[in-house]
């Protein structure tokens, strides 16, 4: 195609000719510059999935449990006694990739806005971090400024950061991952969607309208370079207070039922807002610009259509009760102005300065195109994966590794980083960060709680995406087991290079086959979550990273495990083999340097029955210490289980395999306890009518962890333990 | 006998300190930053949070606001007022205490549980201590360390003004690093000379039930409702 026929402001959008194509034919005739940037932003991968569209519908996304599932502001899950659950974890990767502090402060800021939109009250932030290589000057930048950007939203927000993980991997240098979780609690009849009725006027509230953060959806949806670096005004930015004031605001209205649909005014703005809203209530909408609040003077109608500003939400009040909640607003001293109202037919129309200067079907910007593409194998990564690892020499010292693999970047104390964020406001943090496998929060005026957890370990799924996906799954909901809770959901972050080669889209195509199949397995649903793709730089892509966060419930809070040894005398039990695999275990990077190997095989029928075993255990009040044998091996298992009271353990490993397999190796469906004598043989018992293989390896006592192997004893201070789990992250983090 | 909590517009921790206030039988309710009439409250809690955002300074702002006159009438006609955390910065601000409250030494938001030792046990907020109990109650501040002139520190010192103060925990005395701010003379929690007016940095409100990890700020409580019950 020559420059005089190529359409108009299509290099300047960057949309696909084919794209464009398609809009035309929708439209039935040429889009005007501004409706092109309209299907620019809904098109882009953030707002319309459309490379992973075709795959999430292999997802099961039914259960009993859930209200609401994909396709709202956040998933809903039923809780008993009227109460639901709204979660949702959301990518900041791009924005926190050029500014971190403020790309992971609005972060926090919008997921918060989703939860809110459902009608539910905040109660637990959670976040998965990935970063490069932790001696890198620029890593401990990134890293500083998104645990400053976290802390600085959360904090003064008033909602408690309670849980998550953060890795670090040389694919992720050029480009960090920051994901973020919100957990809020409704009552079931306060469940508020996105929907309006016709011939409503819809109210926009909360902060101006600047021009930050224009196009932000888009940008989410490139790979990076050094250009990028020159898009910091494609960062929106973050103020804390507003979105209080804003939360409390769109709450107190519902709670006096003064609207009928609440919208949050997120990626892609007025745009992804106002059109989404009327396409789901099957209804067009005009919106009148003249009226949108404006932070300065002279905003065109792009930059008003694309602006993300922070802190805005839309609510649509019934009828009769459009002055109560202007009177509200002005009690928080924010703007709630009618900008739009539903009309009948189809269409968005957007008015500036009395002209209609955009209209186009609301179903034609909600349905974009999809992609199904070819994807291919990176061969590289096949050939990791076929390295033979039984010729590893065994390491001459034992005794060293342990202390080495504890001050790892990846198992170290994560605590530099969570003292940063307030994880008790709302005293309903009844297991704080650090003290056990999931975080647990309880529901005032019942005998309830919920169990959260973010997992993925992105060593696994770099090895073999769909393994990977499917550990994701197993360990996020074995850890929420592991402290009492019976998973109930989940919400999936999907993180993924780019799905236009051919490794990319295997990869993204892979993760979502586990994810799928893992769900299935372990009965769990699907409710809500996010795809951030493009995540590559020059030299790099990511690993898959599939942010896997469970929702459990506690019937009984009283019956629930921690992680740490309480009481000396103990008897220690493992549920699950002795020995671990070799295999993209953090044990093989750290102490061999390699990368190398498939990740340990899962058994989904046995994870389902040691996972129900273990809540059977905790629930019959037999056993309130637990923790879940993951990366680094039962050596560091049980090493995570001395520290929280200091507490020692001397126990013995009876096995004939290498010994580095069965200190440090990996494998799923592990989960190690401590349970009283009297209550050891009927324990012992349930897990042999479960089916499981276990082993009681010893008993809790002393100040030493002592582990004796047929050829070996070894013994730790646990102090020294301590000491060498500490202090890495203090560098970086001081 | 009733507690007026008062709530600025960032505050964040109200709502704990209204279940804290009520779950020892205190009859509590809010009271937005603009009312210009605490009449018919005999006691104010002032919470944590970030009042109107703190983007100047913790607590400047809000003893500008209609509320603080009312407050400090309270405080002048000898009821008590409390300040948790960002209400302590307010008070001091407000020049209902003296002092003031600079950025902890590590520069950070800091998150964990601290140990203080009860230095007073004769107020309104302390009866149901034993003196130098020590307590574990979390703390969760950006700008928590207090600092005051030579005159004024040796003042509160004579005075016995200072109330709490950060320790080591009774199971490890000589363990160093306690005091999680940089706070001159680990002061965590001062009153005024009359002794109805206390603000302390530490959250007493998050410890009020063994499942939250201590109920060692309970008595915090227990006490201001015996003090309130001794009033009517």
């Amino acid at each position: 195609m020559t420059q005089e026929t190529q359409p108009p402001f299509l290099q300047e959008t960057g949309i696909p000719l084919g794209e464009y194509q398609a809009i035309v034919r929708l439209l039935g005739r040429e889009p005007n510059r501004l409706e092109l940037y309209l299907f620019k932003v809904m098109w882009s991968e953030h707002c319309s999935y459309k490379n992973s569209r075709p795959l999430l519908r292999l997802l099961p996304k039914e259960g009993p449990a859930v209200l609401q599932g994909p396709g709202e502001n956040a998933g809903v899950v039923e809780i008993g006694e009227g109460w639901a659950v709204a979660f949702k974890i959301e990518s900041h990767n791009h924005p926190s990739a050029v500014e971190p502090v403020q790309g992971a402060a609005t972060g926090v800021g919008g997921i918060i806005r989703d939860i809110v939109a459902m009608g539910a009250r905040p109660i637990a932030l959670l976040n998965s971090l990935r970063f490069g290589r932790p001696d890198d000057p620029r890593t401990r930048y990134l890293v500083r400024g998104v645990v400053e950007g976290i802390a600085h939203y959360g904090n003064a927000i008033g909602v408690p950061t309670v849980g998550g993980e953060v890795y670090f991997h040389p694919d992720y240098q050029e480009n960090p991952l920051v994901n973020a979780m919100c957990v809020g609690l409704l009552r079931i009849e306060e469940l508020k969607k996105s929907r309006a009725s016709l011939g409503r006027p819809v109210y926009y509230v909360g902060s101006k309208t600047g021009r930050d953060g224009i196009g932000g959806a888009a940008f989410a949806s490139e790979e990076l370079s050094e250009e990028n670096e020159s898009k910091r005004p494609s960062v929106q930015v973050g103020d804390p207070f507003l979105g209080k004031l804003t939360m409390e605001l769109t709450l107190e209205a519902i709670r006096q039922d003064l609207v009928e649909g609440v919208q949050d005014m997120g990626a892609a703005g007025l745009t992804s807002s106002l059109s989404e809203l009327a396409h789901k209530s099957g209804l067009g909408l005009e919106l009148n610009l003249d009226r949108v609040p404006q932070r300065e003077a002279g905003m065109n109608p792009i930059e008003l259509m694309l602006s993300e500003s922070q802190e805005r939400m839309v609510l649509v009040p019934r009828p009769g009760k459009e002055q109560a909640l202007e009177a509200l607003a002005a009690r928080y001293g924010l703007d709630a102005v009618p900008v739009a109202h539903t009309i009948a037919e189809p269409v968005f129309r957007v008015v500036h300065a009395g002209q209609v200067v955009a209209e186009v079907p609301t179903a034609a910007l909600a349905d974009s195109p999809t992609y199904t593409r070819e994807g291919q194998e990176d061969p590289a990564i096949a050939r990791l994966r076929a390295v033979d690892l039984g010729a590893l020499p065994l390491p001459s010292d034992l005794q060293d590794i342990l202390p080495r693999l504890l001050a790892s970047p990846n198992l170290c104390s994560r605590a530099p980083i969570y003292q940063r964020y307030d994880h008790q406001v709302g005293t309903n943090t009844v297991l704080v960060p650090g003290s056990g496998d999931a975080a647990i929060l309880r529901i005032k005026g019942t005998r309830r709680g919920l169990a959260v957890k973010v997992d993925a370990n992105p060593r696994y799924s770099k090895l073999s995406p769909r393994l990977g996906a499917m550990h994701a799954l197993a360990e996020a909901s074995r850890n929420v087991s592991v402290v009492g809770a019976q998973p109930l959901a989940y919400t999936d972050g999907l993180n993924c290079g780019n799905p236009e080669t051919p490794e990319g889209y295997f990869e993204l195509s892979e993760t979502i086959q586990g994810l799928a199949e893992a769900s299935r397995a372990l009965g769990l649903p699907v409710v809500s979550g996010n795809v951030s793709l493009y995540n590559e730089g020059p030299n790099y892509r990511i690993p898959p990273t599939p942010m896997v966060g469970v929702v459990g419930l506690l019937q009984n809070l009283e019956q629930r495990a921690q992680q740490g040894f309480q009481h000396a005398g103990d008897f220690i039990v493992l549920i699950g083999a002795l020995e671990g695999h070799l295999g993209a275990s953090e044990y093989l990077w750290v102490v061999h340097g390699q990368e190398a190997g498939s990740p340990p095989p899962l058994d989904l029928a046995l994870e389902a029955r040691a996972q129900a075993a273990i809540r059977e255990l905790i629930g019959r009040g037999w056993v309130s210490t637990a923790h879940d044998v993951a990366e680094g091996g039962l050596a560091v298992a049980l090493a995570e289980m001395c520290l929280p009271y200091g507490l020692g353990a001397t126990l013995e490993l009876r096995s004939p395999a290498r010994p580095d397999a069965v200190l440090f190796g990996e494998a799923p469906s592990r989960i190690l306890f401590s349970v009283n004598q009297a209550h050891l043989q009927a324990a012992v018992k349930l897990l042999e009518n479960h089916g499981l293989p276990y082993h009681v390896l010893g008993q809790v006592g002393g100040s030493t962890l002592t582990i004796l192997t047929p050829k070996a004893r070894l013994e730790w201070p646990v102090a020294a333990l301590r000491q060498a789990w500490e202090a890495p992250l203090r560098e970086v983090l001081p | 006998m009733k507690v007026a909590v008062i709530q600025f517009p960032g505050s964040n921790c109200d709502q704990d300190a209204l279940w804290a206030l009520r779950l020892v039988g205190l009859e509590a309710e809010l009271v937005w930053h603009t009312e210009r009439n605490l009449e018919g409250f005999q006691a104010a809690l002032l919470p944590g949070g970030f009042s109107y955002g703190d983007y100047l300074r913790a607590g400047a702002l809000a003893k500008f606001s209609p509320v603080m006159q009312e407050v400090r009438r309270l405080a002048l006609r000898g009821y008590p007022v409390v300040g948790i955390c960002n209400g302590f910065q307010v008070l001091t601000e407000a020049g209902l205490l003296p002092g003031a409250l600079l950025a902890n030494t590590n520069l950070h938001f800091t998150c964990k549980e601290v140990f203080l030792r009860v230095e007073r046990t004769d107020l309104p907020f302390t009866r149901a201590y034993t003196p130098g109990q020590v307590l574990r109650i979390p703390i969760a501040h950006g700008e928590g360390r207090y600092y005051a002139d030579a005159e004024t520190l040796e003042r509160l010192e004579q005075n016995h003004q200072v109330v709490f103060r950060y320790t080591a925990p009774q199971e490890a005395p000589s363990q160093e690093g306690y005091n999680p701010n940089g706070s001159l003379n680990d002061i965590a929690g001062i009153v005024n000379p009359a002794g109805n007016v206390l603000g302390l940095m530490p959250h007493p409100e998050r410890a009020v039930e063994s499942v939250l990890g201590s109920a060692d700020g309970l008595p915090f409580f227990q006490s201001l409702k015996q003090a309130l019950e001794v009033v009517v």
